[in-house]
């Protein structure tokens, strides 16, 4: 119980970080900041890599672990892909304007 | 510990400050590029730490690993940014299943394991389930409405109230029997009934709302997957999982809150009333004369113009017109005028879509203005174009105490001496409200083709 009253005082914590970093965040990024956050949430991927690769892992673990991890890797890869894609299009008048 | 689970534990803290790092990089269109490989860089590391920590079988790894990268690859390359929304919504969905599973995969391998199930692990498991079920669901019906796969419109049945709350005392019934006895004959059954319950629960919450809703759901929907992540956190002990999860879960309550203000609505009222499905039967209806124009003398008057506001909307996007819209403002600028791009909160489908799409075309960034700090100016401002945007700069959110959108902040168009209004034709915009701007003395209809209409602007202005 004690682990988990500390992991829940890191959840707290993170969430009140999470509001003072989020609205520093301006309107015109917000887009970026979805699909950033998605990648982002794709964390889960450690969560999945364990229950896929786990030695321990009977069957059925092993295969939702390794659905878990294909859809995590989605997340991570195409979340961060796409993200960049779109803030590499966000230019500064003196920058990349011919 | 061993050495290698402490270093682990060390990576993963490392992780999370280039999560937070990255995050707050995202502050500043000019940094934000180099936040998001920060973020990840964090990402790798935290999976190379787990990778290496535990003693793995990497075979079916490796298979789930290449089959997403590749899947992810292909989709973030090929999305035209006009999609994004839909994109956003299906990866959401994606990181709520990863979610369930996890919690699911977790659960049967303590079972099978013989391992006691404490209350500190049962609760997150289920939690993790319900979440992620919750947003998979709810995000494909969001993407399906989205990419128009599905009808957009509000999807309201009589005693719809009656079964969601059906539902919801089924899922608590489930999480009671299931809190009792995680590793009881019957815990197993509700593990499945909760996966069952919360898919049901996701399709059910979200085909009551209507497209132009859609902003906020899918921010809702961004939360919710941080929160699945976190559940899952707590599932495993991670506090990596835990902390990211909680940055993106407070994202999306941001978003989701920002969205709702932008629209003068409560959260409850988006979620449940169907709005667009009636309202079209309320509000006023005008009568009067509208002013329609000709490119040709649209042209003359911008030409005369020392200051001009777009005001791009939903309907921008769909007409593709964001290329020859930023063309038409490069020889605005060149003919001494100053250019703006007014964006309302909710312009679009998602939150900041226009900006992305501006952006696409090359418009700096610095052109691209909030609502709030181009309100004040407006009365500066010589010509307001208004392109494919109807209730974000509707006055009756302003003067019409009925109006279904009444309250709603706007982008006050109607206080620039002529408003150009760019419109296929007189038809009411997605809330179904008549818009009494097209009636204004100083409004000026350029009926047709957002995108030929700009383009025929811009013939004007090359022969000139």
């Amino acid at each position: 119980m004690g682990e988990f009253i500390l992991l829940l005082f890191t959840f707290v914590l993170a969430i009140f970080l999470g509001f003072e970093l989020i609205s520093k965040v301006p309107a015109t990024l917000h887009t970026p900041l979805m699909s950033g956050s998605n990648a982002i949430s794709g964390i889960t991927i450690v969560g999945a890599l364990v229950a896929a690769g786990a030695t321990d892992s009977p069957w059925l673990s092993v295969v939702l672990g390794t659905a878990a991890v294909a859809f995590a890797t989605i997340n991570v890869v195409g979340g961060y892909l796409v993200t960049d894609r779109m803030l590499a299009m966000f230019k500064s008048r003196q920058g990349g304007r011919p | 510990m061993s050495a290698l689970e402490i270093t682990a534990s060390l990576s993963y803290i490392v992780a999370s400050c280039l999560f937070i790092v990255g995050l707050k990089m995202l502050s500043s269109p000019a940094s934000a590029r180099r936040g998001n490989l920060v973020s990840a860089l964090g990402m790798l590391i935290a999976v190379v730490a787990t990778l290496v920590a535990q003693g793995m079988d990497y075979h079916w790894i490796l298979v789930g690993a290449t089959l997403g990268a590749l899947a992810g690859a292909f989709a973030a390359l090929r999305v035209p940014m006009t999609s994004m929304p839909e994109f956003v919504a299906l990866f959401n969905g994606f990181g709520g299943i990863a979610s369930l599973l996890v919690g699911w995969a977790e659960y049967h391998r303590s079972l099978s394991l013989g391992a006691e199930i404490p209350f500190a692990a049962a609760l997150p498991i289920y939690l993790a389930i319900l979440i992620g079920g919750v947003t998979f669901t709810g995000s494909m019906i969001a993407y399906a409405k989205l990419a128009e796969r599905i009808d957009g419109k509000p999807t309201l049945f009589s005693g719809q109230q009656i079964v969601n709350a059906a539902i919801l005392l089924g899922v608590a019934v489930c999480l009671v029997a299931f809190l009792a006895a995680p590793a009881g004959p019957y815990a197993y059954w509700c593990v499945g009934f909760a996966i069952g319950l919360s898919f049901i629960l996701g399709v059910l919450a979200t085909i009551p709302i209507g497209g132009a809703d859609m902003p906020v759901v899918i921010s809702l929907l961004n939360s919710y997957s941080g929160l699945a992540a976190c559940a899952a956190g707590f599932v495993i002990n991670n506090t990596v999982l835990i902390v990211s999860g909680a940055l993106v879960g407070a994202s999306g309550i941001i978003l989701t809150n920002i969205m709702c203000k932008a629209m003068n609505r409560s959260l409850p009222h988006v979620l449940f009333s169907g709005f667009g499905a009636a309202a079209a039967k309320t509000g006023a209806v005008y009568e009067g004369e509208v002013n329609p124009i000709t490119p040709e003398d649209a042209y003359y008057m911008l030409e005369a113009a020392q200051s001009v506001v777009f005001v791009p909307g939903y309907g921008m996007a769909v007409a593709q017109a964001q290329h020859v819209v930023r063309e038409l403002g490069e020889l605005l600028e060149k003919n001494g005028a100053d250019v703006k791009y007014a964006i309302h909160p909710v312009a679009g489908r998602m939150p900041g879509h226009m900006n992305v799409l501006l952006a696409e075309a090359n418009v700096p960034y610095e052109q691209l203005v909030e609502m709030d700090d181009i309100n004040p100016r407006l009365d500066t401002v010589d010509v307001a174009v208004v392109i494919g945007a109807n209730d974000v700069v509707n006055p009756a959110a302003r003067e019409q105490e009925d109006s279904p959108i009444y309250g709603m902040p706007i982008i006050n168009v109607d206080h620039a001496r002529t408003v150009f209004v760019l419109k296929r034709s007189m038809r009411a915009g997605f809330a179904g409200v008549d818009n009494p701007l097209f009636f204004k003395e100083n409004t000026r209809m350029l009926f047709g083709d957002a995108k030929q209409s700009i383009s025929a602007l811009i013939a004007e202005f090359k022969t000139a």
